[in-house]
């Protein structure tokens, strides 16, 4: 009893959760995925879609901030769009995951003021590229870490910066290559169309 | 593109192949796929296929209609009546808007549709062109799947994936907008193969029978099992798979106003219908029963009512092909995924051949009382104005449950379902989870294409008649036999119900005036007549029904009648009201 009370109080809790959803690489699923959070008011917080290791599949990664109920079911609706492969749901306990900044600051300040170069060492930060007039800088991190830098390099007159949508590797997954080969049989076998109930204990949902 | 090819090109023996348009290439699949018949307009984009259909009309029907919207309702009616996929041709613009409202229509009741527009050419998306609209984003959210077809090698791979979509797994709407220049581009077409894989598209779960098991268990443990059936029996063609099972298992079963007809009204088992206006016993014993068996159906809030209060005592068996389904308005103790004509058989053979007669005395009880506080009044009054139930009930004793009733929405709709008679599966249409008025003709016309040899009588209100009335003209063109039978009772009913109910009966806009419905009928060169009194009744509707083709039969009936029982909004079902 007090097992499933302490279920339904984490289910009711809002929490970060990084979506990855497998896709075909088809014009207007990115639009069939964005409409099943906009329908519920639920905004992203960040995306990123790019290729994934399979040729024509491509990777969604999603985040946004809901209870698991919600995006238990969310998953359950971008699962059901007929170009979806397959959709996972993570907390952040269940992946490591990256975000990409990059900076651009005047390159006479970053000469001139070594105090500068030790915070850009500190913050594991990297120059990509220097110009006469400006350098760029780049770090990876969590958001507070690229956050942590823009405060830094703000007074030495950062002139402009832009950050990347989260990625994330799943802890637990075992990669998407054999679950590729199960889908495109005629008549998968219940490894792929394993019903999550069944998954509960397991760490990675699956639905 | 690169998907679209892989599904069909697993051919290894090189294709003897002739040259043909995108729009022949069309048409020829649309056959292959087994359609006979097209509800559709033309229209400037889409003129290479009307051209192509010139040469079809032996193979393929097609209905000019009055409207886009009739015609998705006609092939939604025609789905639903012949369980073949409705099919409709639309041109761009305005021709693809107003098919929305009709894909809204299917997406919520689940009805195979594949939907064709015309486009303007590749080289105009995006200009702002004459009749362009961005037609793939707007029926994205009301569509199964959709796709642009930009290049006539396509369109063979495209729509056999759309009826692959439309009628498989559960069922839905799907478009396809075809460009103009590929309507009449010339290539090499290599026949047409169906489609039956799509890697990342799973129409049919694995079933696992751990999960039949516990079912089984649970439902030959239980003192107070009950059954809710909806629509996915009919969409399963799962009738006869039903059947055994609530005959086996000895539960009552209710229905949702799309799972009607699944088995027998007058089945001895069959308990009535649930909802909002469903009947006493179904929503009373919902919150009484210790097991719940949901099969098919998707706990829509007007089913279910105040959620928190809903079959909280009971364990919840869910059988349903869609997983998203599950969990998502009521929790699943047991969910059972999958095609219910697998699942119900294995169930049948686990269940225990059972009676429950001092259960099924508990609901002939509530039958009792709603019978005599209410139905009774409802369908045979001696004096009086006439009620819409006694008007219906009149047609079942003419038609003796072997007609086919196509309702609009409103209260004439909620009657027509509580009370029509159906002797067999696949006689009841309505417009069920988007509730859409205006629906009931244009669906008529639909569903008498795809029954021809039943009687369809479609139960409309005087409201929703005059939202889609201009479908009186493909009645007129095609000689369509449909029988028209108006409710009019000078209001929009079921919304002056509820400011009568709920809003002190401050009557804001439901006062509705009509034409002379008769008048109008014979301007279309269809027989009609108007019945004000008791009397008259009877003989008029054994003269509709006896009619040689279509006929409009308009009933005046009591302008205030309330539907009753309700379950008011925000209220368990379990304190469903009488009066």
């Amino acid at each position: 009893m007090s097992n499933s009370q302490d279920l339904e109080l984490a289910n009711a809790k809002q929490q970060e959760f990084t979506i990855t959803v497998y896709t075909e690489n088809q014009i207007g699923i990115l639009n069939r995925i964005a409409i099943i959070f906009s329908r519920r008011k639920i905004n992203i917080e960040s995306l990123n879609v790019s290729p994934s290791e399979i040729e024509h599949i491509h990777r969604f990664n999603i985040l946004i901030t809901e209870t698991e109920e919600v995006v238990r079911k969310l998953a359950r609706q971008i699962e059901k769009q007929i170009d979806v492969l397959k959709v996972y749901f993570n907390t952040n306990e269940d992946i490591i995951w990256q975000e990409l900044a990059l900076y651009k600051v005047p390159t006479d300040t970053i000469v001139e003021k070594v105090l500068v170069e030790r915070l850009l060492r500190e913050n594991g930060a990297r120059a990509v590229v220097i110009r006469k007039d400006y350098t760029v800088f780049e770090t990876t991190g969590h958001r507070t870490e690229t956050d942590k830098l823009i405060e830094v390099l703000q007074p030495y007159g950062l002139i402009e910066f832009v950050r990347s949508a989260r990625v994330a590797i799943i802890k637990d997954s075992e990669g998407f290559n054999s679950k590729l080969r199960e889908f495109e049989r005629l008549d998968p076998g219940q490894d792929v169309i394993e019903n999550e109930f069944l998954d509960q204990e397991k760490n990675v949902f699956t639905m | 593109m690169d998907t679209l090819q892989e599904v069909t090109t697993a051919l290894t023996e090189p294709k003897k192949t002739t040259s043909v348009t995108g729009s022949v290439a069309l048409l020829e699949g649309l056959i292959a796929e087994g359609t006979d018949t097209i509800f559709g307009y033309p229209g400037g984009a889409i003129m290479p296929i009307y051209d192509a259909i010139y040469d079809y009309k032996e193979k393929l029907n097609h209905i000019l209609v009055r409207h886009e919207q009739g015609a998705t309702h006609a092939a939604q009616g025609f789905a639903r009546t012949s369980g073949k996929v409705g099919v409709v041709f639309a041109t761009s613009g305005p021709g693809a808007t107003n098919l929305v409202t009709g894909l809204a229509d299917a997406q919520i009741d689940s009805t195979p549709l594949v939907c064709i527009t015309g486009q303007v050419f590749a080289h105009l998306l995006g200009t702002d062109a004459f009749q362009e609209t961005d037609v793939i984003n707007i029926t994205t959210p009301v569509t199964k799947w959709n796709y642009q077809v930009t290049d006539a090698n396509e369109i063979p791979a495209a729509l056999a994936k759309a009826f692959y979509i439309a009628r498989s797994g559960r069922p839905g709407p799907v478009l396809i907008d075809i460009t103009k220049n590929a309507q009449m581009q010339l290539f090499d077409y290599e026949g047409y193969t169906p489609c039956n894989h799509i890697r990342s598209y799973r129409p049919r779960p694995f079933v696992r029978n751990e999960y039949i098991e516990q079912a089984a268990a649970l439902i030959n443990s239980a003192k107070k099992p009950f059954i809710l059936f909806g629509q996915g029996i009919l969409l399963g063609s799962a009738e006869a798979e039903f059947k055994a099972f609530v005959e086996k298992s000895g539960i009552p079963a209710a229905w949702t106003i799309l799972g009607a007809g699944a088995i027998p009204t007058d089945h001895p088992l069959n308990v009535g219908m649930l909802g909002m206006h469903g009947n006493y016993g179904p929503n009373v014993q919902t919150n009484s029963c210790d097991v719940l068996i949901a099969i098919g159906m998707r706990f829509d809030d007007r089913v279910t009512g105040r959620l928190d209060k809903y079959a909280k005592q009971a364990k919840v068996i869910h059988l349903d092909i869609d997983p998203a389904e599950i969990d998502k308005n009521v929790k699943a103790d047991v969910p059972v995924w999958g095609d219910c004509k697998e699942t119900l058989p294995l169930l049948t053979k686990l269940v225990t051949e059972k009676t429950h007669p001092e259960w099924l005395a508990e609901f002939k009880q509530f039958e009792k009382i709603e019978k005599e506080e209410l139905i009774e009044k409802e369908l045979n009054p001696q004096s009086g104005e006439l009620t819409m139930g006694e008007v219906i009930n009149q047609l079942n004793i003419l038609t003796k449950g072997e007609a086919i009733i196509v309702s609009d929405v409103g209260q004439h709709q909620m009657v027509a379902c509580r009370y029509g008679k159906l002797n067999t599966t696949r006689l009841s249409v309505t417009s069920g989870g988007l509730g859409t008025m205006g629906f009931g003709l244009p669906a008529a016309i639909g569903a008498k294409f795809g029954a021809p040899n039943r009687t369809v009588v479609a139960v409309i209100g005087d409201g929703g008649f005059q939202m889609t009335l201009q479908e009186l003209g493909t009645i007129m063109q095609f000689g369509v036999d449909v029988k028209i039978l108006i409710l009019n009772n000078q209001f929009l009913g079921m919304v002056r119900q509820w400011q009568q109910l709920f809003n002190e009966k401050r009557y804001s806009f439901v006062d509705i005036t009509s034409p002379d419905f008769v008048k109008l009928a014979e301007s279309y060169y269809i027989a009609g007549k108007k019945v004000t009194e008791r009397a008259d009744l009877v003989g008029s509707l054994e003269q509709m029904l006896q009619h040689p083709g279509s006929f409009l039969l308009e009933v005046m009936v009591s302008k205030e009648h309330n539907v009753f029982p309700m379950v008011p909004q925000g209220c368990s079902v379990s304190e469903i009201r009488l009066k």
